[in-house]
């Protein structure tokens, strides 16, 4: 057996999985993708083992190890899929943007230094997939929210007063820029 | 190694093997250009049925069993209950694709050519003449419990945790403290 055909085979599969990696939108297409790169390098560790007659079967020995990653993997892929999908109703990787960078909103005249604090929390709220399918029920208005609750304040945020220095309304306050009033339940 | 014979005469465990790759390949390309799931699943069974050949050509028994055990038993039946429980279309689903396609078949076709052409150039004459038992499962056992011993253990411990850890992630009623 001439070792460039099971060489040349894995590498052409290596590419078809690199293909799939980049162009699939679906999140469980992308994990098939996956397995065929670690067939493809499974393929050439077999091919190389049986080349060059390794006395520890070392290329076979790794290749069942990797088929048993691969199936960890796949199985903590797909919880992990699971979950996003439970919190999302989406598993398209194009519509999980939540850690892309989105410019400032327009109306929060915030200074740098405070919009370095409150980068997260202003990118939370101004995604376009994160305010119909947030996680869990959306939270009243007027109660501070239940992620990054903020530092200092002991009081909930009434309204966006922007002179009170960087600490402690921008984190809470720019969650909820349509909220009407400070402190009035639904 | 030893004197390799031309390429113009393929024995017939050659023309079998590339008759398989050529089956993986092309079941391969089905999987990430088709416009149906479910059917990306299934021809990830072919493509994953056809490398168990290769391996079989390749004398490497054992681990085309455990090809076909693990990933045609376990991995697609895995990936199918990801589809089903995601509420995927079934029929023919028209945004599979992102719309980065072009630069992923550029990436791929470089990756391709970039590959192909160094296996081809580097191993252009290595033979290796197949001699059969070299992968049956008495040798891969005795090496596996003789030479891997630790690797094994380690790789059972991690199996474990990547259990316990999906148990956990899928599971909705354990909340994390505070």
């Amino acid at each position: 057996m001439h070792i460039v055909y099971p060489a040349v085979v894995s590498a052409l599969l290596f590419s078809i999985g690199v293909y799939g990696v980049l162009a699939r939108r679906n999140t469980i297409l992308v994990l098939m993708s996956v397995e065929l790169m670690l067939n493809a390098v499974n393929l050439n560790l077999v091919a190389f083992d049986v080349w060059l007659r390794d006395r520890l079967h070392a290329g076979q020995v790794l290749t069942l190890f990797v088929i048993v990653i691969a199936a960890a993997e796949v199985g903590l892929g797909l919880a992990i899929i699971l979950a996003l999908y439970r919190n999302r109703r989406t598993v398209d990787l194009d519509r999980l943007r939540l850690l892309a960078e989105t410019p400032a909103p327009a109306g929060s005249a915030l200074s740098p230094e405070s919009a370095l604090t409150a980068g997260p929390a202003s990118a939370t709220g101004s995604s376009p997939v994160s305010a119909p399918v947030r996680t869990g029920p959306p939270p009243p208005t007027g109660s501070p929210p239940a992620g990054p609750p903020p530092p200092a304040g002991p009081l909930p945020p009434t309204g966006s007063t922007p002179s009170t220095g960087p600490v402690s309304p921008p984190p809470a306050g720019s969650p909820f820029p349509p909220s009407p009033g400070p402190g009035e339940g639904p | 190694m030893t004197d390799a014979p031309s390429y113009l005469s393929p024995t017939g465990q050659e023309i079998v093997f590339l008759l398989l790759g050529a089956v993986a390949v092309g079941a391969a390309l089905l999987v990430v250009t088709t416009r149906q799931l479910v059917h990306a699943a299934l021809w990830l069974v072919v493509t994953f049925g056809a490398l168990a050949g290769c391996y079989l050509v390749l004398t490497a028994e054992f681990v085309a069993w455990v090809q076909v055990l693990i990933y045609v038993g376990a991995i697609v039946v895995l990936l199918l209950f990801g589809i089903m429980l995601t509420r995927a279309p079934i029929g023919r689903s028209a945004d599979l694709d992102s719309g980065n396609r072009p630069a992923a078949a550029l990436v791929a076709l470089a990756t391709a050519a970039v590959l192909v052409t160094v296996v081809v150039d580097g191993f252009r004459t290595a033979y290796a003449p197949l001699r059969a038992g070299g992968g049956s499962a008495g040798e891969i056992g005795s090496s596996v419990f003789r030479n891997w011993v630790l690797p094994f253990e380690a790789l059972s411990v991690l199996l474990l945790a990547a259990l316990i850890g999906a148990i956990v992630l899928s599971r909705t009623d354990i909340r994390g403290r505070g």
